[in-house]
């Protein structure tokens, strides 16, 4: 039993609890507000991760040692980062525009907000009406760490693996529909590249060159086969393929 | 006798923040002391051990032994110009070196260098602090570091670092897992979470009774967890981003990783978190799996051996030990692919590592049964493991069909091969030139008359 609890039980607070609630209660806001307000998707993801860890401190404080430590290792650390793995993905340059895609949206989602806010507001209030605490002394008696884990794997273990099974459905789910299956016969690994390349009717040899035997040195003239004939093989797809105009095909007056 | 002496030596939590201000200032400052000072003399160790390695002398030139070489690279580095790329995002790239070095440092705030020792009549352990949950502020530690490395690749606005930056976040995110599980069978092992409590626990050694005589296993984590210390040194190694995993500064793919447009001071900070990172993961591997500040078997037998000021120069010894195997891995082993490394993470150092909680934990909820259900129930779990080791479906491919087999059952109009013996076959088209003579005795005039 640590002097915090005791301190927390009797309803006082103590010096040292004090002075850091009102150091990083501040700091915690101005990171929610910054969240909201910052233009730019990653100082946005930053601002959060400042919330998130005066968060973790103040659970520390409240003689939660575990769950505070938990709040800066999984939010903080793994989920946090994975926003912001995904938002380095997306450019660092992507910022908010102002312009309302939905019209009326900014008026739902304030309403829509409020009313959620509401309704936990006074679940919350409801179910804690009358309840009697019963103490930090009681719930940390065998330890901060061995108390949770007993609640956890007895009274809520059908909830706890419940949660646990709804996760790694979300998480199969996104691999299915992110995941391009390739069969392994269509991967394509360096003996079936040599192979594919060797197969009749392929010719395996180099390409011939543009303008190879052909009137002009363009990358855009197909070459010649010995039999005259013109290969389209020879020039690259990627050019467009246009008619030349009089104006083109006329001389330029440079040959002499 | 020797258990009343290490009752009195091992600092419990109740012995933590008891301490005047005065006192836990020291403590702090003495804990950043040693970071820095492991930094300058790691760099020097690591030239110098690595040099050894290639066969040439590293730094000698500055000090003796080239000691104050990392000193005048520090000051050097503090004079050069810092420069600020125009795509940098000002703020994070001025903070990203500082949260990196912030994050290693304050790991080693819950280190134990030592037992309770008197510090000017003040009875109080070498330690900074200790919470129930120590580890877990390390592993946080850990994971708040990484911030660093992803902010500063990001903030420099340019390809590289950010590549080195994304790449580090999933390298880190991937090898916590691994490390956080192999952490897992010590925090069972020991019952505590506390870095003090689980040197503690890795004092008492266990009594193993074999024919009747008392015999003292040996209490570290390292042998009794043994796979847990492979893993977790594994996934250290993989986190600290040193050889052979340092993919997110890989040199000969992107220039210096995350670091690429840091420059000055702000560079030497980048270098000082990995070197005290490096410093500290070998510390926490010290005190989680190597016995902590606990003098190993030889020294144990001289009694005073684990108490007074004596053991944090086994501590010491033990740190010093780990890093120059962290050097001796830079100095060895080439940088694994990024695929295969996180093929590795994902798919070997996981499985393996759930896999051995699950032994351990079946092991210790049968440790209060009879020997003889005991030996029973982990014969089955054995032969269960060797017969799945044994009917494992082998992954050997049939054997192919000879060469010329091959060749022959090429379809029709395939492209002409060479021969397989390299012979070179005759042409179909030359004739065989065979020397025709005329037969010796042909009656002349006989077919001359037609002409």
């Amino acid at each position: 039993m640590t002097t915090q609890t005791v301190l927390a039980a009797a309803g006082q607070v103590s010096g040292g609890e004090e002075v850091t609630f009102w150091i990083l209660a501040p700091l915690a806001l101005i990171g929610a507000i910054g969240m909201v307000w910052a233009r730019n998707a990653v100082h946005s993801a930053l601002w959060l991760v400042l919330t998130m860890l005066c968060l973790g401190v103040f659970y520390v404080l409240q003689a939660g040692p575990f769950i505070g430590m938990v709040q800066i290792i999984v939010y903080t650390g793994a989920i946090m980062m994975l926003f912001l793995f995904v938002l380095m993905l997306v450019g660092r340059d992507a910022s908010d525009s102002l312009i309302e895609t939905l019209r009326g949206q900014r008026v739902a989602a304030v309403v829509l907000g409020l009313g959620f806010a509401g309704l936990v507001g006074s679940g919350l209030y409801r179910a804690l009406e009358g309840v009697q605490a019963a103490g930090l002394d009681q719930a940390n008696a065998e330890g901060n760490v061995q108390g949770i884990a007993r609640l956890l794997f007895t009274k809520y273990v059908f909830a706890f693996e419940l949660t646990s099974a709804l996760l790694i459905t979300a998480a199969v789910g996104a691999m299915v529909l992110a995941h391009v299956e390739r069969r392994k016969e269509d991967r394509m690994d360096q003996i079936a590249t040599m192979k594919a390349r060797f197969r009749p009717g392929n010719y395996p040899g180099p390409k011939p060159g543009p303008g190879v035997f052909a009137t002009s040195s363009s990358v855009a003239t197909p070459a010649r086969l010995p039999d005259g004939r013109l290969t389209d093989r020879s020039i690259p797809e990627i050019l467009p393929v246009r008619e030349l105009t009089a104006e083109d095909t006329a001389l330029k007056g440079t040959d002499k | 006798m020797n258990t009343v002496i290490l009752a009195a030596q091992d600092p419990t939590l109740a012995d933590f923040g008891k301490d005047p201000w005065w006192l836990v200032l020291i403590k702090i400052v003495f804990a950043f002391a040693f970071g820095l000072v492991a930094t300058l003399l790691g760099v020097w160790f690591e030239r110098r051990v690595v040099g050894r390695m290639a066969v040439r002398p590293g730094p000698n030139q500055v000090g003796p032994f080239g000691l104050l070489q990392t000193l005048a690279d520090g000051l050097k580095m503090a004079f050069k110009e810092d420069i600020l790329p125009r795509a940098a995002d000002k703020v994070v790239f001025f903070f990203a070196p500082t949260i990196s070095v912030i994050s290693a440092v304050t790991a080693l705030s819950v280190v134990p260098f030592g037992p309770k020792v008197s510090i000017f009549g003040h009875w109080t352990p070498l330690q900074v602090t200790d919470v129930s949950v120590a580890v877990l502020v390390i592993l946080a530690c850990s994971s708040m570091g990484i911030y660093g490395i992803v902010l500063g690749g990001w903030a420099s606005g340019s390809t590289y670092p950010l590549l080195g930056g994304l790449r580090s976040s999933a390298q880190m995110i991937s090898y916590e897992v691994a490390m956080g599980l192999s952490i897992v069978a010590v925090f069972m092992t020991a019952g505590t979470m506390s870095t003090s409590g689980i040197v503690a626990a890795q004092g008492d050694a266990t009594q193993l009774t074999i024919a009747g005589q008392q015999i003292p296993a040996p209490g570290w984590y390292a042998i009794l967890l043994l796979p847990s210390f492979v893993i977790f040194f594994i996934a250290m190694v993989g986190e600290t981003n040193r050889a052979p995993f340092d993919l997110p500064e890989a040199e000969s793919e992107l220039v210096a990783g995350f670091m690429t447009e840091y420059s000055s001071l702000k560079f030497a900070l980048f270098m000082l978190s990995e070197y005290v990172s490096m410093v500290t993961m070998s510390a926490v591997t010290t005190t989680l799996f190597l016995g902590g500040w606990r003098a190993p078997w030889p020294i144990t037998l001289w009694a005073g051996a684990n108490s007074g000021w004596w053991p944090m120069l086994w501590f010491f010894g033990k740190v010093i030990v780990l890093v120059f195997v962290f050097v001796w891995l830079r100095g060895t082993l080439p940088r694994l692919r990024y695929d295969q490394f996180m093929r590795f993470g994902w798919k070997v150092l996981l499985p393996i590592n759930l896999v051995w909680i699950l032994v351990l934990s079946g092991l210790r909820s049968i440790e209060d049964w009879q020997t003889k259900d005991r030996l029973v129930a982990t014969g089955i779990g054995a032969g269960v493991l060797l017969l799945a080791t044994l009917f494992w479906p082998s992954r050997k491919k049939a054997p192919k069909p000879p060469l010329q087999e091959q060749v022959n059952s090429r379809p029709h109009g395939s492209f002409p091969l060479p021969p397989m013996d390299l012979q070179v076959p005759p042409s179909p088209r030359t004739k065989r030139v065979v020397a025709e003579r005329e037969p010796a005795n042909v009656v002349a005039g006989s077919e001359s008359g037609e002409v």
